[in-house]
């Protein structure tokens, strides 16, 4: 056979990094065989359901649970009393607050958890729940973050008074959670005070949900002869959670099996550590049998962890050549009632600091402080790594700002202040050190894909004409992304480094099991993770099993959200395979009498330098793993890595939306929308595109449509599908992807992560195209999200 | 999500309706699709005791022309109003509107009887049923009577329909030469009630209305009929001066409830706007 054609045989039945896999995960998926948490079904299981506050402030003056328990079928009614002989009323948030496992005298925001009734079943546990009677004195409620900070504002915490420091600094009001700050502040101001053009924005991003399709939920089942419990639970960081319940329980975390089954989409929802888990597993103990909790869809949009809500105020510096001298934020974020952010210990704003973005900013200074508010506990990160979306969306909607303040061209500003190929690695004002980045032939192969200057072109003439029934409007973003999480010298969950593992084992026919500490919630670890272990050490991937999410069997690690699992558990999978591949060097120089320096590395083989013919495959050296190793080698091919990058990975893109939008219904269609992503090396290209299909249609679901309003009651509105915009595809545009490929300088292979990249630079693409739609009349900013009634109301306003 | 517990039946005759109607009275409620019942069920702000489904009352399907009129069994499903032959040939707006329904799989199970029954103004059919000049055939203890839709509709969630009684069969005039009709509905997403819409019958004749009909959906208790709107346009050619008077005479019609879709005056702007769109669209398909 001719020697290129057996390679690239070779080489396909690798299935390495580079190579469009089908999804391994797919096939029990779009038949229906997934196994996701509600599949579960254990002998003499029960269910519960919760009891949740129909206000959002009240004093509760007495829970009487006579009547539901009585209700023939119930089995338990859990309240805050029976929790306290535990210590289980309240548990630690990931932000270093406490929040209410059941209401203890008080509840701060409506669908809060009063009780838990556990029955034979499901229906059963409805019924009771409606015979719990809860005497509640309703007290003032305080939604508006701002009016929460007024000297006579509700008091929403009374657990937290006479506490001036919290978790994260001095509080200085009873309703303050933390002021968080950095950059130089002295040097920010002088460079506004010396600058020639100035500009401020303010801009609301609206309180959304990720609104995973698999709702939130666990079954507990508590081994009262061996001691042992076993939690299958929707987690996003199963051993996280396994260390929470042990600290919390006080059961050692070797009794403890928390295992992640088939998770139905994530999005920083599935993160933190509800309630209802906890209440599960108490009821497990107490009761002896295995007990099982899911949310409804509105419990899942109305008490399990928002994202965003933040008030942003930017300012930018500038010359008059719109060259950016200084950054300037303060921000008001609305944390809810309990402070129960998913962020790195040390970092109460996440990486909102990533906010200078894609360009040579020399000063900036931060301000973030954060509020409590009769609204449910939350803040994590929606397909996003902490805060990133925040704060790519603040300087990508300054930079425009900046633009029309100058008369500048949108792109072309850009182009002044990118920061340059040469500077990389760059030091950013806020301390963060870019890896590396190449944003000018992003931007401008973008530019020339859409012929932007026939683009701009035509808004001009439609501006011309007032009898056009549609505005047009051009939106740009050339982000950048801070994922990895991270360092363990400055990233750390509860004191555990955000380290990510790896183990794999080669079996003696040559196929393999590797574990991760990372978790699927359809990002297709099973495939890719194969793929790396294939390039790197020569199994192919389909005779690799990859398992995640049980923590009796997977190494430790944080979990997968942030874009971490590639740049993180990613890293470990290559360096672990790598170790197999040089102990198979040493394994297969044995067999061939040379010495392992003689050898090179070939796809799935060793062979003899200058003697292609004397070679060993991986097969053959598996089987003499178990046999024939070296004198002085322990037997078997199995290798563990635990990685601690060294830095974050900084993935980046530039995006161009087009919209149409109707003058007198304010429709907006999405006409264009081109979307080039820059995620270092790329291990599944077709993954790759999945994922960023994913996350521009979770863009445009929160640009166009999601949010979470309040009423003054504190009434959590639009907490159903019916309001909740989760686009169908009758609404999502077609989306076009492109890609450069800049490979990341300090992780093995050079990947970034990419899952999140689509969601945070598309949202203010949106943005910019609306408010540029607007733009030749005035229009600076207005606020997400982008409904027809909305965009009405700004046309209204404007006298269209 | 779980409903409270409540006894299910499954008559196969319409008497048998009729006879469960008579013995449960206020504890009843018909199940004709569900897509309304079924949420509110599990939501808990409906309880019936006692749901009797119409599926299998065979005598409460079909689509049949009967001398100049079009009859339409009451538990015909969206799904059929779409793929029926009948329909195209006679009543394409029908079609036209099924299709703006929700999603397929709800239109596999909702049927017209039930949407029209509800008295929800949310729902589409009321409206077109208005513009098209339907009479519904009621039938209890006492046998049939005939009611217009212009007089069906008293109030939200309140219709001429009186306990004990069945909503059996919808009886639509074939239209004339020269009729164009449409539905125009602005709604924000697939699956949501229409923020404003309009269903609009025209007829055309030597390039002046002879005839119209304009009704709006969901600005108001009940769908309404704009007779001023559509009186404005008779004798007159349809150009952009006679739609936006209509549209002006349609909106002042209008008494929408707030919510998250937008406030009294965005409503009533898109009722304008729904039935200027409307107009044009059924221009266009005169035939």
């Amino acid at each position: 056979m001719d020697q290129n054609v057996e390679n690239h045989e070779r080489l396909e039945k690798l299935e390495g990094i580079g190579c469009s896999r089908k999804r391994r995960e797919d096939p029990r998926f779009i038949q229906g065989k997934g196994n996701y948490v509600d599949d579960i079904k254990l002998p003499g299981m029960l269910f519960a359901v919760m009891v949740r506050s129909p206000y959002a402030h009240a004093k509760i003056k007495s829970i009487d649970t006579t009547k539901a328990k009585a209700h023939p079928g119930v089995h338990a009614v859990l309240t805050a009393d029976d929790l306290k002989p535990l210590k289980l009323h309240w548990m630690p948030t990931l932000a270093g607050d406490v929040q209410a496992v059941l209401a203890d005298g008080y509840v701060s925001f409506q669908n809060q958890e009063v009780a838990f009734v556990v029955a034979d079943d499901r229906y059963v546990a409805a019924d009771a729940a409606e015979l719990v009677e809860v005497d509640y004195e309703e007290l003032p409620v305080v939604v508006d973050p701002f009016k929460a900070l007024l000297p006579d504002a509700p008091v929403i915490r009374p657990d937290l008074d006479g506490k001036n420091v919290g978790a994260h600094g001095a509080r200085k009001h009873h309703n303050h959670i933390f002021n968080w700050q950095i950059g130089d502040k002295d040097k920010t101001d002088r460079a506004f005070s010396d600058a020639e053009v100035t500009v401020a924005q303010d801009m609301h991003y609206p309180r959304v949900h990720p609104c995973p399709l698999e709702t939130c939920g666990s079954v507990a089942s508590y081994d009262a002869i061996r001691g042992d419990l076993t939690v299958w639970i929707t987690s996003q960081a199963p051993h996280v959670v396994r260390t929470v319940v042990g600290l919390l329980s006080s059961i050692p975390e070797s009794k403890i099996r928390i295992i992640s089954p088939d998770i139905g989409g994530g999005f920083g929802n599935k993160v933190g550590v509800y309630p209802g888990y906890v209440c599960a597993i108490v009821a497990s103990i107490v009761l002896g049998r295995p007990v099982k909790w899911i949310e409804s869809r509105s419990e899942n949009l109305t008490t399990t962890a928002f994202a965003r809500d933040y008030w942003m105020s930017g300012e930018l510096a500038a010359d008059k050549s719109g060259k950016i001298k200084a950054l300037r934020v303060n921000v008001t974020a609305d944390h809810g009632a309990f402070d129960a952010c998913a962020d790195p210990t040390k970092w109460p704003a996440g990486m909102f600091h990533v906010c200078t973005g894609s360009y040579d900013i020399p000063n900036a200074h931060v301000s973030v402080d954060g509020v409590y508010t009769n609204k449910f506990p939350g803040g994590v990160s929606y397909r996003c790594s902490f805060r990133v979306t925040e704060a790519v969306y603040l300087v990508e909607r300054m930079i425009d700002v900046l633009a029309q303040k100058l008369n500048i061209d949108k792109a072309e500003i850009r182009k002044r202040n990118f920061i340059k190929y040469e500077q990389f690695p760059y030091l950013t004002p806020l301390g963060l050190e870019f890896d590396s980045g190449n944003y000018m032939p992003a931007l401008e192969k973008v530019l020339e894909a859409v012929d932007y200057n026939a683009l701009r072109a035509e808004q001009a003439q439609k501006r011309a004409d007032p009898t056009c029934p549609t505005l047009m409007g051009i939106g740009i973003t050339t982000f950048t992304e801070i994922v990895g999480a991270g360092p363990s010298k400055s990233c750390d969950i509860l004191g555990i480094g955000m380290f990510d593992s790896c183990e794999i084992r080669v079996h003696p026919d040559g196929s393999a099991i590797a574990r991760m500490g990372t978790i699927s919630q359809g990002q297709g670890h099973q495939t890719t993770y194969a793929q790396i272990i294939a390039s790197e050490s020569g199994i192919a991937a389909s005779q690799i099993a990859v398992e995640e999410g049980d923590t009796s069997t997977a190494p430790y690690g944080l979990g997968t959200y942030g874009s971490r699992s590639t740049p993180v558990a990613g890293a470990a999978v290559a360096r672990a395979s790598r170790k197999i591949r040089e102990k198979a060097r040493k394994i297969a120089a044995h067999l061939l009498e040379v010495s392992p320096d003689d050898l090179e590395f070939d796809l799935d083989q060793f062979k003899v330098k200058g003697d292609p013919a004397k070679a060993k495959t991986m097969k053959e050296i598996a089987w003499a793993a178990y046999n024939n190793v070296p004198d002085g080698m322990e037997m078997g091919l199995e290798a563990v890595d635990y990685y601690d990058p060294p830095n974050f990975t900084f993935p980046f893109g530039a995006y161009l939306c087009v919209v149409d939008v109707h003058k007198k219904t304010g429709e907006t269609k999405v006409r264009r929308f081109y979307a080039l992503d820059d995620c270092g090396t790329r291990i599944n290209p077709m993954i790759i595109e999945g994922q960023i299909h994913g996350g521009l249609t979770e863009g445009f679901a929160v640009a166009m449509g999601q949010e979470l309003p309040y009423d003054e009651q504190g009434n959590v509105l639009g907490g159903t599908l019916m309001d909740y915009f989760l686009p169908t595809s009758m609404e999502t545009p077609h989306w076009e992807t492109d890609f450069t490929v800049t490979p990341s300088p300090h992780h093995p292979i050079g990947a970034k992560g990419v899952a999140e990249s689509p969601h945070v630079g598309s949202i203010p693409c949106f943005s910019n195209a609306m408010v540029d739609a607007f733009a030749h009349l005035g229009t600076t900013h207005f606020n997400m999200p982008y409904n027809s009634y909305r965009v009405w109301q700004h046309a209204k306003s404007l006298g269209l | 999500m779980i409903p409270s517990p409540f006894e299910y039946h499954a008559p196969t005759a319409l008497p048998d309706v009729i006879a469960l109607l008579s013995q449960y009275g206020d504890e009843a409620k018909l199940l004709a699709g569900g897509h309304s019942l079924l949420p509110m069920m599990k939501l808990r702000f409906a309880a019936p005791g006692h749901l009797i489904d119409l599926r299998k009352v065979a005598e409460l399907k079909g689509i049949s022309v009967v001398g100049s009129q079009l009859h339409i069994g009451a538990m015909t499903t969206e799904n059929e109003l779409i793929f029926s032959k009948l329909v195209a040939e006679h009543l394409p707006l029908l079609a036209e509107v099924a299709r703006q329904i929700a999603d397929p799989q709800v239109r596999y199970k909702g049927t017209i009887g039930g949407d029209i029954s509800h008295g929800d103004p949310g729902n589409d059919h009321p409206a077109v049923m208005m513009a098209m000049d339907a009479t519904f055939v009621l039938t209890g203890a006492n046998g049939e009577r005939l009611v217009k839709a212009t007089e069906f509709f008293h109030g939200m969630y309140d219709t001429a329909l009186t306990p004990g009684e069945v909503m059996t069969q919808i009886r639509i005039p074939i239209p004339a030469a020269g009729t164009g009709s449409s539905y125009a509905k602005l709604k924000r997403k697939t699956g949501d009630y229409a923020t404003a819409a309009a269903a609009v019958v025209i007829r055309l004749q030597a390039g002046l209305c002879t005839q119209a009909r304009i009704a709006l959906t969901n600005v108001g208790p009940t769908a309404l009929f704009a007779g001023d709107a559509a009186a404005s346009l008779i004798g007159k050619p349809i150009d952009d001066v006679t739609i936006t008077q209509a549209a002006n005479l349609a909106m002042a019609i209008c008494e929408p409830a707030p919510d998250l879709r937008g406030d009294e005056a965005y409503k009533t702007a898109m009722a304008g706007q729904m039935v200027e769109r409307a107009l044009r669209l059924a221009v266009a398909h005169v035939k």
